[in-house]
């Protein structure tokens, strides 16, 4: 039984027009050009032009409509999904786009991950860098034109992070130059790969090698899972969804069970090794290139997945908070905008900071990438465990900070960010995620502390070390010599606060204490992996303030940007050591009464950004579309758009059976009779 | 528990697996589950408000329902704000689930501060009858549980107009849909909010009112009354309200406290089963529950899990206790009891709601499928930050009271209960420095030296933010600007003071063990709550000069070391919170802990696996390929 929604009056025009004032009011008093700011976020004024001019084109194609995203149950999300990605590839025909040209990432940015066939954009990726020419060759193609469609399966029930601890084997035969892939046990099947569960043909399956009954490691095999006329699965292999999970419900997320399913030797990618038709094993080339692809993948996440989101969280969260009014500051007057109160400007100010500051610290790190990626391919393979520590620690920093940046937007707008149509639970149930795939955060600041540690002893040694890690070696500063709260503004100050490595030199040394009393040695790295991490989050946090400081140095300070990026960084640095007080309280560099000038300075550049705060995330540019916010429109119209917006819910759309079958009857005491 | 299990197992309750469900399904299977509730408690003749909450929680588990507003707020208020005549009428009718109600007082533009609500309610002399109007966007009653398709009656809080005047405002039961057929009665609109985070089952509401009437009797009159020709005859007290405020927000810190044991019970349970990487090479992978990052991640929240639930049981005596008071009409005691209870609330959700993320986080990626349970747990949770009063609102009810605490400290009176040691400040009025630099001898294994510590730390805490307030309040003219301009540091005074008043009662409620293996291993869970505490808050007491240097190297120490010690009791800890795997609802948290098979098996019902080729093949991905 369906029945119309009750037609609403409301006495205002339901068509929104208009500028909230409460929003407008906050655009007068900016104190730099939005509009130059957002050019220079986008690199320049005409790649803003071009983002602007694709978003365009896809905004206005109502096939890419996420309009009513939020009412979607998991299969037609995941149907929307695919519909989105076959008609991207119409789109982009219409259009003149190509997958290498400079439209792409604006075009994938704008889509938000919403939808299919990303995994399969991996599957091509990992063939061309680990297949040899002749795979290339094949597959790519077929791949391109989309008569395959692939996904990549590594990650099994039991087993994430450790790739060595994989259990799915493959083992050649050969009498008949094949490869015989097995799912021995439950826990070695593959769980979580994307597109696996409805939509691959194919996908690259991670598995111990095995030879002659020698194990050779883990390694890629193309394996074809579904038939290519009716889709139903090939013979011995168990394919589906793994579930409803906290968001990607537009993804297919698989599980993957083989039994003897055979493939042709040709399917191992080869690039690095091969096994030849005799069985004998052969590796050429360095397996190192291989290890820089896992590393770039992080860094390249960053931008997309991490601080994307939380530029949009920032954004709602801002435009709400100067849009909702509660309580009274002064008596007699209007009700406050909640953006006013201190404590509101402590919650959301700080992100703001931050998103800023990854911003640049994301263009810092592919500069690197890029200028590492030429050396290696000059076969220089010097700066890989710089790069690599890199990318692990600051994966792991960017996602853990955007992800409780996100949560405190989330938070901060009340009960009403708690309703879908906020767009901010989806936000942050997407960011999080980012916390463990590509390696889990705690493993992978581990894994900077490793590099960091293998840094410091080499310093104290006297070899050299890494130009990002000198400080490392730069003698114990003595006290602080700020007098004044004035003084905490200056970034040479604050930056020696961040320079300092005592959580990693007091490793060291616990380290060596408790392998020189006897214990093993991977048991005194356990002892210390507590105070590890700490050490490699400080590093990272150190670096951020520094890119941020030389960043806001370089720019200029036509129409107020270098100013108030200068208040943003003295926030973010601030903040930092407002909230690891006792770090910096320690070894007495800061006294505790630096420490209340430092409480105070620090609150009193809230109040300042607190200005600027509206065309601060104005200057991120986001459309009302990509938002898909009824707090975060650029109109403020947050409470219309609100009540118009839980108008189309499905619950409001139809007449639920629950009063038929129960609530009448038991109303009416009949329930018994049920 | 008996009854716990002919529960669980009586088929009236069996449902698909909620995950699989849409929201509109969810929503019909919490009806028909409570419907069926209220069937059985009537078969049962269980009328008893304590009984009532144990058999819908042993029916419903954790779950939000429909019917949870009518039960608790629409029944708890018509039975302490009506007149004997208002009873007569009205309680058969709720008991007896005859009608269905909830509490609509949340507005779309306004929340915490109520005065701020703009729903009016216009009596008419003319008619005796009481106007409703929702006068602009704003005013739409927005959220309230069991409204947007479940109720026909709200009590609708209101401005209450008469004589032109405003008196404020006050509550009136308001009949919203047509018995019989459940359509809207002319001039109610009503609706759901649309989907959320969580509360999938639940119908949170919008309600519109235009110039909708409704008899004068239907104004909830056993405080303040509306006489016949208008005239307002005012409530003897309004302090009453905080009483239902204490309850409601001490039943949040046990909630705090049951759903981080949740997550805890969860978390420890599949870290014990899931192995990853090596520690020693060459060795099978270990349990991750032996990795020090994975005890440093879990086993402070398990400590505070117990350490919540002792406050939520103290909170709740000490209202048992003094309601009796509340009732005589001696308030006395209430004051403090309300503020120590909105800080408690805050801090006890906040820390609960990062605690939770923190589980489902060191629980991977399973953690994230919402097969686990930790997401079901947190998107459940969390609204509890806002609900009730939104937490920084809270911490700053908490610190007017401490800075009042203060001020009449400084002016030589005395001060009692939990903030009594500001006293100890008049005798270090002589010295200039801060209250607490004076030494206070940490014994850091000792958890009473240990609350010494935390009492320092409020004490200089408190202190600055009083001092920093009037700093600000000689600076300029308005005293809301001042404490605008020092609430960081108010939110911080009451922080400490919470979490002072949390390592207080729980070393308090050592004693009062009697076994002495219980006691042993209480005493290491409230010794880790302590020092773990400190360790995340060094600088607070490094700067006050509380601990030394080296103390605090000892305490990070004897953290590390408190994770050793427990390590071996942690499954059986979690063990004792004795949940059944069916109100746990998780895969990964199960009591045997055969956690892949059944994954597998969860994974196979998901709905995109309906059917072996998913119809997106024939719809999409055929074409695209025949196209190309």
């Amino acid at each position: 039984v369906t029945a119309p929604a009750s037609k609403v009056s409301l006495g205002y025009d339901s068509v929104l027009s208009g500028v909230n004032p409460d929003l407008a009011s906050e655009r007068l008093t900016a104190s730099f050009s939005v509009e130059k700011l957002t050019a220079r976020l986008d690199g320049g004024a005409e790649h803003t032009r071009m983002r602007r001019a694709i978003v365009e084109a896809i905004e206005s194609d109502p096939a890419f409509s996420r309009e009513n995203q939020y009412f979607q149950s998991q299969n037609e999300r995941y149907e929307a999904a695919v519909r989105r990605a076959v008609h991207l590839q119409k789109k982009m025909r219409e259009m003149g786009w190509t997958e290498n040209g400079p439209e792409i990432k604006y075009i994938y940015r704008w889509l938000s991950g919403d939808i299919a066939f990303l995994l399969h954009r991996v599957f091509m990726r990992s063939i061309s860098v680990l297949g040899s020419d002749k795979q290339v060759a094949k597959w790519i193609p077929l791949a391109t034109e989309h008569q395959i469609i692939g996904s990549y399966a590594q990650t099994e029930l039991g087993h994430g992070t450790y790739l060595q601890g994989l259990e799915t084997t493959a083992v050649f035969d050969i009498a008949t130059q094949e490869f015989l892939l097995n799912t021995p046990k439950i826990s070695a099947m593959k769980w979580w790969p994307g597109d696996m569960g409805r939509s691959a043909t194919h996908t690259v399956v991670f598995a111990q090698l095995y030879v002659h009954g020698k194990c050779y490691g883990v390694h890629p095999f193309i394996v074809q899972i579904r038939s290519l006329q009716d889709h139903s699965p090939r013979p011995g292999v168990t394919v589906g969804d793994i579930g409803p999970k906290m968001n990607f419900e537009h993804t297919d997320n698989g599980y993957l069970m083989l039994q003897n399913v055979r493939v042709p030797r040709e399917n191992m990618l080869s690039r690095f090794c091969e096994v030849q038709p005799d069985g004998t094993y052969v590796r050429w080339g360095s397996q190192k290139i291989n290890y820089f692809t896992m590393t770039t993948v992080r860094i390249s996440i960053l931008s997309d997945e991490v601080i994307l989101p939380l530029m949009k969280a920032c954004t709602i969260a801002i435009r709400y908070s100067a849009v909702r009014r509660q309580s009274k500051l002064k008596p007699g007057e209007q009700e406050a905008k909640i953006l006013d109160y201190q404590t509101q400007q402590q919650k959301l100010l700080p992100q703001l900071a931050a998103a800023y500051a990854f911003h640049f610290i994301n263009i810092y790190l592919h500069e690197l990438f890029d200028r590492g990626y030429q050396e290696i391919q000059g076969r220089n393979f010097d700066s890989l465990p710089e790069l690599h520590a890199f990318s692990s620690g600051f994966k792991a920093m960017v996602t853990q900070y955007c992800t409780s940046g996100v949560e405190i937007c989330l938070r901060a707008c009340g009960g009403h960010g708690y309703s879908l149509l906020s767009g901010l639970p989806s936000l942050y149930t997407r960011v999080l995620a980012s916390c463990i795939y590509e390696g889990e955060n705690t493993v992978l600041f581990l894994q900077t502390a490793r590099f960091l540690i293998k840094c410091f002893m080499a310093a104290s040694a006297g070899q050299p070390i890494p130009p990002s890690v000198t400080y490392l070696s730069s003698a114990k500063p003595g006290k602080c010599p700020a007098k004044d709260k004035l003084d905490f503004l200056s970034p040479d100050v604050y930056l020696k606060f961040f320079q300092f490595s005592r959580l990693l030199s007091s490793s060291a040394a616990k380290l060596q204490h408790l392998i020189q009393s006897g214990a093993e040695k991977h048991e005194a790295w356990n002892q210390c992996t507590v105070q590890l991490v700490k050490a490699a989050q400080a590093h990272c946090h150190y670096i951020t303030v520094k890119i941020f400081v030389e960043t806001v140095e370089k720019l200029d300070n036509k129409a107020g940007i270098q100013k108030v990026m200068k208040h943003l960084c003295d926030l973010f640095a601030l903040h930092g050591i407002f909230s690891n007080a006792g770090d910096f309280l320690y070894d007495g560099y800061l006294s505790g009464a630096q420490m209340d000038l430092v409480t105070a300075s620090y609150l009193d550049l809230l109040a300042v950004i607190r200005m600027d705060a509206v065309p601060l995330v104005d200057a991120f540019d986001f459309t009302d579309k990509s938002l898909n916010s009824a707090l975060g429109s650029y109109d403020g119209q947050v409470y219309q758009r609100l009540y118009e917006w839980a108008q189309k819910s499905p619950t409001n759309q139809q007449v639920s059976p629950a009063y038929g079958k129960y609530l009448k009857p038991l109303l009416q005491n009949r329930l018994s009779k049920l | 528990l008996r009854g716990e299990a002919l529960v669980i197992n009586d088929p009236d309750f069996q449902h698909e697996d909620l995950n699989f469900l849409s929201r509109s399904q969810r929503y019909e299977q919490a009806i028909r589950k409570s419907s069926l509730m209220v069937m059985k408690l009537r078969e049962h003749g269980i009328a008893d408000p304590d009984e009532i909450y144990w058999f819908k929680r042993t029916c419903l588990g954790p779950f939000p329902e429909p019917f949870g507003l009518h039960f608790s707020m629409f029944q708890k208020t018509l039975e302490t704000q009506t007149t004997d005549a208002q009873k007569e009428k009205w309680l058969p009718l709720v008991r007896g689930v005859n009608i269905i109600g909830t509490y609509a007082q949340t507005e779309m533009g306004h929340g915490t501060h109520l005065r701020g609500l703009e729903t009016t309610a216009t009596y008419d002399p003319a008619t005796q009858e009481f106007i409703l109007n929702s006068p602009t966007v704003t005013s739409i009653k927005w959220w309230p549980g069991g409204l947007g398709k479940t109720s026909n009656h709200a009590i609708v809080l209101a401005q209450l107009y008469t004589q032109g005047q405003c008196k404020g405002l006050h509550a009136f039961i308001v009949p919203i849909r047509q018995l019989g057929t459940h359509e809207p009665l002319p001039g109610i609109t009503v609706g759901d909010i649309g989907p959320k985070f969580g509360y999938d089952e639940m119908d949170n509401g919008y309600l519109k009112m235009d110039n909708f009437r409704i008899p004068r009797e239907n104004m909830l009159m056993k405080y303040a009354q509306v006489e016949p020709d208008g005239t307002y005859v005012k409530p003897l007290n309004d302090k009453l309200t905080y009483g239902t405020m204490v309850f409601i927000r001490s039943i949040i810190v046990g909630d705090s406290a049951r759903s981080l044991s949740r997550a805890c019970t969860i978390a420890i349970r599949y870290s014990a089963v899931r192995h990853q990487s090596e520690l020693k090479a060459g060795e099978p992978e270990p349990q991750i529950l032996d990795y020090q990052t994975q005890q440093y991640k879990l086993f402070p929240l398990l400590a505070t899990a117990y350490a919540f639930h002792f406050v939520g049981a103290y909170i709740k005596d000490t209202y048992r206790r003094i309601s009796g008071d509340i009732i005589e009409g001696d308030l006395s005691e209430l004051p403090e009891l309300h503020a120590l209870t909105a800080g408690l609330k805050a801090f006890t959700s906040w820390t609960a709601n990062a605690g939770i993320e923190e589980c489902r986080m060191a629980c991977g990626g399973h953690g994230y499928s919402r097969c686990s349970g930790l997401p079901d747990i947190y998107v459940t949770f969390t609204p509890s930050c806002t609900y009730e009063g939104e937490n920084t609102v809270m911490m700053l009810q908490t610190a007017r009271f401490l800075v009042k605490s203060y001020t009449q400290v400084s002016s030589g009176q005395r001060v009692t209960g939990m903030v009594s040691y500001l006293n100890d400040l008049s005798r270090q009025r002589i010295q200039p420095q801060h209250v607490a630099a004076r030494p206070v001898t940490v014994r850091i294994n000792d958890p009473i030296s240990l609350v010494e510590a935390y009492k320092a730390r409020a004490a200089r805490l408190v202190e600055a933010a009083a001092k920093n307030l009037q700093a600000e309040l000689n600076h300029r003219k308005s005293k809301e600007d001042a404490w605008n301009r020092t609430s960081v540091d108010l939110v911080r005074a009451s922080e400490a003071h919470c979490h002072y008043v949390i390592v207080k009662l729980f070393t308090a409620k050592l004693s009062e063990i009697s076994n002495a293996a219980v006691r042993a291993v209480m005493t290491e869970l409230c010794l880790l709550y302590a020092l773990y505490g400190i360790s995340k808050n060094t600088g607070d007491f490094l700067q006050a000069g509380i601990l030394t240097d080296t103390q605090v190297n000892q305490v990070n120490q004897h953290v590390k070391e408190l994770l050793a010690i427990i390590r071996p009791n942690a499954v059986a800890l979690v063990d004792s919170f004795d949940f059944h795997d069916v109100h746990l609802g998780s895969v990964l948290g199960r009591y045997d802990g055969n956690v892949y098979e059944n994954m597998f098996e969860w994974a196979k019902k998901s709905p995109l696996n309906k059917t072996e080729v998913h119809e997106s093949f024939h719809k999409h991905l055929k074409p695209m390929q025949a196209k190309l």
